[in-house]
């Protein structure tokens, strides 16, 4: 199955129009899409506005392939459940988002190994027929040496949480007694 | 030798939904031990984190200017509510403005900019650079042109 979202903010319907004509010659593949604010009617996808986050998740899991606008939270989902995705930034110059930050977010998550990166509906076609035509293959995640920029984060901010808890609650004067 | 010395901090933990929470989410560890609470816009959140220590605020942006002042009430709210000796917020626009309020009650605070952001702070960032103890980016070359420092990534 393919799960395709473009987040719940703004409509793009050029990545889902692009996906449901792809769809059209390819009906023994099902897709289903979270399409967000979308007005368009679609022929051969399964569309749902809005999914729950724990919906959303389990979509994630058991889909083969992850057709996305470029957005961190799928992209982030994707990277850890090792799925394979397709991104599609949004463009500012189409009003597809309020800035064209998308663009700069895929170009640099272009180097995970489970991203590709398609610019149109060309690219998006070629892409899914790639991948069809590899029965989906799952991908084989780069061996995960960013662990440590996870760890180096979370003890940065463990640390802020818990620094001069001590001196907060015990205050300044028993600070001086101790030190 | 002093009970309340290992007093648990109160952590309060903004994020908008979507990429916003599942970056907080990436984080989650470092609130372990702590006396934590979620506020974010989404409310189907409540199958990751207990309902009691989550608390909902409507989504809102700077094009939405009536939710921005119900987003700004419900935050005061939440912030007068928890307390907290801590907020860390990664983005957006609901995080900024809970550092703002927290900063008031002298809450410690840090602001964790979306790793989306690869070529330049945030809106939201940009607003809590001198205004949070903390600003952190996740790309080491936003750091170096901005106030903000790079201390790692969520991926």
């Amino acid at each position: 199955m393919i799960f395709a979202t473009v987040g719940t903010q703004l409509p793009f319907d050029r990545l889902l129009l692009a996906l449901d004509d792809w769809a059209k010659k390819n009906r023994d593949v099902p897709v289903l899409a979270q399409t967000g604010y979308s007005s368009q009617r679609f022929i051969a996808i399964e569309t749902v506005a809005k999914l729950s986050i724990a919906e959303f998740e389990a979509h994630l899991a058991s889909a083969s392939l992850i057709v996305s606008h470029a957005g961190m939270g799928t992209i982030l989902s994707a990277a850890m459940m090792g799925k394979p995705v397709l991104l599609m930034p949004r463009r500012e110059d189409l009003k597809e988002h309020r800035n064209d930050h998308q663009r700069d977010t895929a170009c640099e998550m272009a180097r995970l190994s489970n991203v590709t990166v398609v610019e149109d509906k060309t690219d998006l076609h070629s892409a899914l027929d790639i991948a069809l035509a590899n029965d989906f293959a799952p991908v084989t995640m780069a061996p995960d040496g960013e662990v440590e920029m996870l760890e180096t984060l979370i003890d940065e901010v463990r640390d802020f949480v818990w620094a001069q808890q001590d001196s907060v609650r015990s205050g300044p004067v028993l600070k001086k007694l101790v030190s | 030798m002093f009970g309340w010395k290992a007093a648990k901090p109160v952590v309060l933990a903004v994020s908008s939904g979507g990429g916003h929470w599942v970056q907080m989410q990436r984080l989650a560890p470092a609130f372990d031990n702590a006396d934590v609470h979620y506020a974010t816009t989404d409310k189907t959140a409540s199958a990751q984190v207990s309902e009691a220590r989550l608390h909902i605020y409507p989504d809102a942006n700077k094009e939405t200017p009536l939710r921005l002042i119900m987003c700004v009430i419900r935050l005061a709210w939440i912030v007068a509510r928890v307390r907290p000796d801590v907020v860390i917020s990664t983005g957006a626009a609901g995080g900024f403005t809970a550092i703002k309020l927290a900063r008031l009650i002298g809450a410690r605070t840090m602001f964790v900019d979306s790793i989306a952001n690869v070529r330049g702070l945030s809106v939201s960032a940009r607003l809590s650079v001198g205004v949070a103890d903390r600003v952190l980016t996740q790309w080491p070359r936003v750091a170096a042109v901005t106030g903000a420092d790079y201390r790692g990534a969520v991926i």
